[in-house]
């Protein structure tokens, strides 16, 4: 667990060559081995990883609210399906007051469902998503669950929240 | 006389040509739970499709944010109801990677948990394949397999005193020791199922109306299946021969000795439903492979790590791991901050995935092609609205 695979650490340096100053923080001898970006460099980021470096899956898309003033993260997953042992994730921090990621939708079509998902239950808007709308909460669900502060409200079309 | 009698003979320009929306379910018997496809539909034909997916939000996410580490293990169970002892390992191997190397998973709990998960499998398959001829209109086979699962439902009655939703697994171990007379139970189990399997292989496989049915139908082709992210049987079927057990091997899968069945396009085309139904046969034969050799090789000692205390304080960190489970992947992304709740815990579910796809291969289809598209897929919602 604790060891370096070699492949993610030459994946990890094919994307610093590619990308140098604009990846801004990188681990990879942690559980979790991960590169951080900024929003405007995901999506050239996103297209690198799948065309240069075979990432042909996003596994997963997770929204985490981080609290204290630190502001939304999104974590993708991405992994290889021939190369099988290869994968990384790449975390992304946005403000709380304008949760912005440029959608990649277009780079992954998987992207469609899980940025939805991030929208409705953490409230991170992607830009250029063909329809952003609420995937498992109701249309009109006010709120975003899984931000810290949310609080569940009394009622719902008048049936009562008995959730203590 | 005849020649007054009014026409019968329809005049083409008096039916109505327009497209119709057609909205299936979300109670409905082949949506295999609580799932809305809007269908538009030219006469049969499926023109384009859209699921609705939602309807079993329970926000588990949330929940696992309010309640204890181990009592989050309990929340698991209902997602993907039918294989609750691959949720129960998933979640529990996603806290388990966050004490790193130390914390080490007694030899005997890694080969019950491997005993489980495959009998489990076994399970599921036979409910998807018993549901799945039953949306074609063959209801024989569903009696048959629903009769043997029982008989694993009544094992894990035995092991754990549920027979669905187990809670069994725990993070360090499993929650109780199973004895010599279960472990003979799995074996006569084992010696009494291998035959069956070949029985009901022959029973729908080669039906002739199962396989006009199914071949050639809902043709999933490989990249597009990547790109949906999809995995498992349905990822297989199209001929990928991607399985964690063996690229990924987690927990002791690299002891035992299986193969991983693909789609061939032996009776269609590469990738239809017919090839999807086809792998969750060939796997119930893998996994009966593994049971009997992890029945063989199970050693005695503990069944859970002394490093893990009744109250679980998960050390500060994030962790992502992911199971081969009966539907495809399923993924566990957990946050802890080294406190008795976790901050975050995120459910990559397979079938969310799988579902995803469903516009892409059928648009085309028939009406009634749909229902084999949706069965082959095998869904359960539990999982795809957590």
């Amino acid at each position: 667990m604790a060891q370096v695979n070699p492949a993610v650490t030459a994946l990890a340096a094919a994307v610093d060559k590619a990308f140098g100053a604009k990846i801004t923080e990188r681990d990879l001898n942690g559980i979790e081995p991960f590169l951080r970006c900024e929003p405007a460099t995901w999506p050239e980021l996103a297209r690198f990883l799948k065309d240069r470096c075979g990432m042909d899956m996003l596994a997963c898309l997770s929204g985490i609210d981080r609290g204290k003033g630190q502001g939304l993260e999104a974590v993708y997953n991405v992994e290889s399906c021939a190369a099988q042992r290869t994968g990384i994730s790449i975390r992304i921090r946005v403000p709380l007051d304008n949760p912005v990621i440029p959608s990649v939708e277009s780079v992954w079509r998987t992207a469609d469902w899980h940025e939805r998902e991030c929208w409705d239950l953490v409230g991170i808007r992607f830009e250029g998503h063909h329809n952003l709308v609420r995937i498992l909460c109701a249309e009109d669900w006010e709120g975003h669950p899984l931000r810290k502060d949310y609080k569940s409200p009394d009622r719902y079309h008048g049936i009562k929240n008995n959730v203590v | 006389m005849s020649s007054e009698s009014p026409t019968t003979v329809v005049n083409a320009g008096d039916l109505r040509t327009e497209e119709m929306l057609l909205n299936m379910g979300p109670q409905h018997p082949a949506t295999h739970g609580v799932l809305r496809v809007m269908v538009r539909t030219d006469g049969e034909l499926v023109l384009d499709c859209e699921p609705h997916v939602g309807y079993l939000h329970r926000c588990f996410e949330k929940h696992c944010e309010s309640v204890t580490t181990l009592q989050s293990v309990l929340y698991t169970d209902r997602l993907d109801y039918l294989t609750a002892m691959g949720n129960n390992w998933g979640f529990c191997m996603a806290v388990e990677k966050l004490y790193g190397d130390e914390l080490v998973i007694p030899e005997r709990a890694q080969y019950i948990r491997v005993i489980c998960q495959e009998l489990n499998r076994i399970a599921s398959h036979l409910l998807a394949i018993g549901t799945y001829g039953m949306d074609i209109g063959a209801i024989t086979p569903f009696l048959y397999c629903f009769r043997e699962r029982e008989k694993i439902l009544t094992i894990f009655e035995h092991i754990c005193g549920q027979r669905l939703n187990y809670n069994y697994i725990r993070p360090g171990g499993v929650a109780y020791d199973i004895d010599e007379g279960m472990l003979r139970l799995i074996s006569e189990f084992c010696a009494y199922f291998g035959p069956k399997v070949d029985e009901y292989d022959d029973l729908l496989s080669t039906n002739d109306i199962f396989v006009q049915r199914t071949a050639h139908v809902g043709v999933l082709p490989v990249k597009t299946a990547i790109d949906f992210g999809c995995t498992g049987p349905v990822l297989r079927g199209s001929g990928v021969p991607r399985d964690l057990r063996k690229d990924q091997p987690y927990g002791i899968y690299d002891r035992f000795e299986f193969d991983v069945p693909v789609g061939s396009g032996e009776r269609g085309t590469l990738g239809d439903c017919f090839d999807r139904y086809m792998v969750r046969v060939r796997e119930m034969r893998e996994s009966l492979r593994i049971v009997q050799q992890a029945v063989k090789g199970i050693p005695a000692g503990e069944i859970r790590s002394s490093k893990i205390k009744a109250k679980i304080r998960p050390p500060k960190g994030e962790a992502y791991t992911r199971i081969e489970n009966s539907r495809g992947e399923l993924g566990f992304y957990v946050v802890s901050e080294g406190k008795e709740v976790l901050y975050r815990v995120k459910c990559r579910a397979p079938s969310f995935h799988n579902i995803s796809v469903l516009p892409e291969i059928s648009r085309g289809a028939m009406v009634a092609d749909l229902i084999a598209i949706i069965g082959s897929m095998d869904i359960v919602l539990g999982e795809v609205d957590r």
